[in-house]
């Protein structure tokens, strides 16, 4: 092995190095300066983008013994993930200072959950997956429990604990079916055997698939593996549901094109099935559970596992283009929900959390700008032309009609407008109603800049989606 | 160089730019400062100056021309194969000017009533207006689409945020019947784009497709294309989302997003799915005919001013559809052309008759707060001139010949007449129907005793009213008495169009 083989592993290593630095360099920063952490962070987060950009293998690239593989969808997803985590940290500041919750433990947190990330959309095989999903999931159990004194905090965080571990026990019970029908761990050698083997593609390698599908589903928060999903939105504290939902759906995404089509792609006529039963559930429960809610964490928490059928539904297609329109669909959806969870964030001030539905009344009258942002998302993640929710939605009905069925693709628009409704509600409230609470929104400039690049972008990029269309046309090809 | 081949964009884009400007500026909230009559002043500016230059797109038009004009294409996502492909026919081209005139008017209209952030209200016309003549011009169907589901927008905040008291139930109705509608088009639309790889619509025309799909594709734009007409029996929003409207939203809605509907079934339902049309003609008939009859009976029982008008635009839309779907009825071969050419005809007057009738009803809730039948009476011994105007559009909307509202139904009835006697038969019980409604309402509303004491104290028409309702009056009486303009304007393109459905696409 040479230096240039761990070239292409630097961001992780990268990283790694820096989340020390900034861990030991957290100890000697008082509460008062707390913000320093924060820009460590940040700083943290610009030096592995730069290495991620710098250190870009030309093609794919396995690495560690065929552990670890570098290529053109790890590298988007990656630029992603850090750039959503540091928009994540950017949004979070203000809110966790005003609420006494700035500690250092945040950053580093949020810094390790990425490092998971990263190693999760690099896998190349199952026990690398599972390492990289432990350190998110860790990550994230300790990120819902930061405001340890809070009780809803508290129980969300042991719910999504214990739910967690049971995952990831079925998981690593899948796995070992996997591994002891095919004799290996590795997606690509995986995928030889499927081909060398026919016979191997029986009961026994079935039944280890769909313990990995329940992890894929509780990962993705998809029905019937969801119930830890709107309970811990609604439960952790603003900042860290924004994480949660930026993101981790990336890795979400890599997890499960990495395990579905580069490991068991010769299996598609078995698991398609299964998705497409998750997938539907999803879409039609999230959709319609969301209009009962009253509180809007809670209520993109359910819309989330709707957008996930969507994602899940461009999977099953097991095609390249299914899989370019799952990559386009969770890419442009975590643009809109970490915005619409940073006007959540921009509404809250000390003491008091802009949570329910009720707290965005006559937001028109209070701050025309940010209403209209809002507007901009809300209108996105209901697929309205020209914001770029409706394209994900034409990219998934388009791979899901040109496989021939388009009675999912009339079922997903059906979805689509049940879905319409609440995030209808949302901009009823803040332009047709009159405020309750005139309070001025506390924001620092930053903030608000980024937030305002964030609402702009669904609409820039709604409008020229070409070049992200393209993009992920060409990484789908790129996969094996 | 010659700028009129970007003159379409222009149109296009300088309301939406306009409004992004208003929006971005805003008036701080407050109607009456100087900010808001700068607001007010660059709105009406701007959509004068559209209409001014739609006026030069009329001038260049070619009446002869049998394809496109105006055409401008760019590539605009590669990899869909789509493309920002705009151009214009004799089916938009009156749609397009008939916007650019409608829209100044309403700015006009809304001028000082429209008490609650003014910026935002006139930056939503704009862009809506924008919006509008995207929908007419584009060649390319996820452009169109594009253009046609944003519309739905600022509308829904027009009616939302300035509407009368069930504002919100009727905007959420509207929306998400469109809504609901458009999805099943968006469908279809992915759907023939797998078949011919792009989304150009003279693609979408030439492609074969077989019968089984062409009933799926006819259905899923008729459901699109009847809820905005609306016909019946998914008309039901419009009553409510009309009512509830400000006056200008209920003009642009009447006037204009219901000819959405009629030119979507020319552009995209006849052209690209003949024989699926051919198959459900007689459904659409049918449709058209009670929307005609029974809508009529409806609107008579009408206690709201604005309710009546409201059911009476879904009957005559009923005329639009009912002319476009003659076509197979009919054994002669230029019935057909008159049935279709009526039904664009009677779609312009349309929006220049019902926009004008709500505009009245606008002028006396403006002044008496209400707009119950019941609550006027011998208007037109305080306010002549008004009840001049209102009678003249009455009659109008009743059919009375000289009157651009008879044009159009009278050919259609003609039509109707070479197709099959009872197709006339009802439809021509209208023209009983619709005086009956029409004027009972103006009866009741204009003539008479002074009712109460809020008619007695009613001033007449101030200048701005009256240079609304005088230019539209203006452009009644001259579709009415000389239609030929118009109707040269359409008469090739629908030669042309005759002809493409003609040929079978199996």
């Amino acid at each position: 092995m040479t230096l240039t083989d761990y070239m292409s592993a630097a961001p992780e290593m990268t990283l790694l190095g820096l989340i020390c630095v900034v861990l030991i360099a957290d100890l000697f920063v008082d509460d008062e300066n707390r913000v320093q952490t924060f820009w460590m962070s940040i700083a943290a987060l610009a030096i592995t983008m730069w290495t991620l950009l710098t250190t870009a293998p030309a093609e794919s690239l396995v690495l560690f013994d065929g552990s670890y593989v570098s290529d053109p969808l790890s590298q988007v997803l990656k630029v992603t993930a850090v750039g959503f985590v540091g928009i994540a940290l950017m949004y979070g500041r203000d809110y966790l200072r005003a609420n006494d919750l700035h500690k250092g433990e945040f950053y580093i947190l949020a810094l390790f959950g990425l490092l998971g990330m990263m190693i999760m959309i690099s896998a190349n095989s199952l026990l690398t997956m599972y390492l990289g999903l432990e350190t998110l999931a860790l990550s994230l159990y300790a990120l819902v429990a930061i405001d340890r004194n809070n009780v809803t905090s508290a129980e969300s965080a042991m719910k999504y604990f214990v739910l967690g571990a049971i995952a990831s026990g079925a998981l690593l019970y899948g796995i070992s079916w996997v591994y002891g029908v095919t004799g290996t761990l590795k997606f690509d050698e995986i995928a030889m055997a499927l081909a060398a083997n026919p016979a191997l593609n029986s009961l026994p390698l079935w039944f280890g698939l769909a313990f990995l599908i329940v992890g894929i589903s509780f990962k993705f928060g998809a029905v019937p593996f969801h119930m830890w999903l709107p309970d811990v939105y609604q439960g952790a504290r603003t900042p860290v549901t924004l994480y949660i939902a930026s993101a981790p759906k990336l890795a979400a995404l890599a997890f499960t094109l990495r395990v579905l089509t580069d490991g068991l792609g010769g299996l598609h006529d078995v698991w398609a099935d299964m998705i497409m039963v998750v997938a539907v559930m999803s879409l039609l429960v999230g959709n319609v559970i969301a209009i009962a809610q009253t509180n809007i964490k809670r209520m993109l928490g359910y819309s989330t596992i709707a957008h996930v059928g969507f994602i899940l539904l461009a999977v099953f297609c097991g095609n390249d283009k299914g899989n370019s329109a799952a990559l386009f669909y969770t890419l442009t959806y975590i643009v809109a929900a970490a915005g619409a969870f940073g006007i959540v964030i921009l509404l809250s001030r000390r003491g008091f959390d802009a949570e329910n539905l009720s707290d965005f009344k006559g937001l028109n009258a209070r701050s025309p700008w940010f209403a209209l942002m809002m507007m901009f998302l809300m209108f996105s993640l209901a697929g309205v032309p020209p914001f770029i929710g409706f394209f994900g939605k034409l990219n998934v009905i388009d791979a899901v009609l040109s496989s021939g069925y388009p009675g999912l693709a009339i079922l997903m628009v059906l979805a689509s407008v049940v879905g319409a409704f609440y995030y209808l509600r949302v901009i009823w409230y803040m332009y047709f109603e009159q405020a309750e609470d005139m309070a001025v929104l506390q924001s620092s400039a930053d903030t608000r800049l980024v937030l305002s690049l964030n609402g702009l972008a669904v609409l820039a990029l709604g409008i020229i989606p070409g070049w992200l269309w393209t993009l992920c046309t060409q990484i789908a090809l790129s996969m094996r | 160089m010659d700028y009129s081949q970007y003159l379409l964009s222009i149109l296009v884009w300088l309301p939406i730019i306009s409004g992004i400007v208003l929006l971005v500026i805003g008036d701080g909230g407050d109607a009456k400062s100087s900010k808001a009559s700068t607001m007010r002043i660059i709105a009406l500016g701007m959509s004068l100056l559209t209409f001014v230059l739609s006026i030069a797109l009329y001038a260049w038009f070619d009446n002869t021309e049998t394809g496109m004009q105006f055409i401008e294409r760019f590539a605009w996502i590669p990899a869909l194969n789509a493309y920002y492909y705009l151009g214009i026919d004799g089916i938009s081209a009156p749609l397009i000017l008939l916007t650019t005139f409608i829209t100044p008017l309403v700015v006009l209209t809304s001028w000082d009533v429209i008490k609650v952030r003014p910026a935002q209200f006139f930056a939503a016309f704009l862009i809506l207006e924008g919006l509008m003549i995207g929908v007419f011009s584009a060649l390319d169907g996820l452009l169109f689409y594009v253009f046609w589901e944003a519309m739905l927008v600022p509308m829904f905040l027009i009616i939302g945020v300035w509407g009368g008291e069930r504002r919100i139930y009727a905007t959420l109705k509207f929306f998400l019947y469109t809504f609901l509608g458009s999805v099943l088009m968006l469908v279809a639309f992915i759907y023939l784009y797998g078949q011919t790889g792009s989304f150009d619509m003279f693609g979408w025309m030439n492609v074969t497709i077989g019968l089984t799909a062409q009933k799926f594709i006819f259905i899923a734009f008729l459901i699109a294309f009847a809820v905005k007409v609306p016909m019946w029996p998914v008309h039901t929003w419009l009553p409510d989302a009309h009512v509830e409207a400000p006056t200008g939203g209920s003009v642009i809605l009447a006037a204009i997003m219901l000819k959405m509907g009629g030119y979507g079934f020319l552009r995209l339902s006849l052209p690209m799915v003949p024989d699926g049309s051919a198959y459900f003609s007689g459904l659409v008939i049918a449709m058209s005919l009670i929307a005609i009859v029974y809508i009529g009976f409806v609107a008579l029982m009408q206690k709201d001013m604005k309710k009546l008008i409201a059911y009476s635009s879904i009957a005559h839309m009923g005329f639009v559809t009912l002319g476009f779907f003659l076509l197979w009825s009919i054994q002669s071969g230029s019935g057909a052309g008159l049935g279709m050419t009526g039904g664009m005809v009677q779609m312009v007057s349309h929006g220049l008759i019902s926009g004008a009738m709500f505009l009245c009803v606008g002028v006396l809730y403006d002044r008496v707060h209400s707009r119950k039948i019941a609550d006027y009476g011998g208007v037109a011994n305080t306010m002549p001139v008004f009840a001049a105007f209102m009678v003249l559009f009455s009659m109008a909307n009743a059919g009375l010949p000289g009157t651009s509202g008879f044009v159009g139904e009278f050919m259609v009835i003609i039509a109707s007449f070479k197709a099959n006697f009872w197709f006339a038969f009802l439809g021509a019980s209208t023209l009983v129907l619709g005086a009956a409604y029409t004027l009972w309402m103006v009866k009741r509303v204009i003539y008479g005793e002074i009712a109460n004491d809020d008619v007695a104290e009613l001033e007449d028409l101030n200048i701005r009213e009256f240079v609304v309702l005088g230019v539209l009056a203006v452009a009644v009486l001259l579709i009415g008495l000389w239609p030929a303009p118009l109707v040269d304007m359409m008469n090739v393109t629908v030669d042309q169009l005759i002809q493409q459905i003609g040929h079978s696409k199996l």
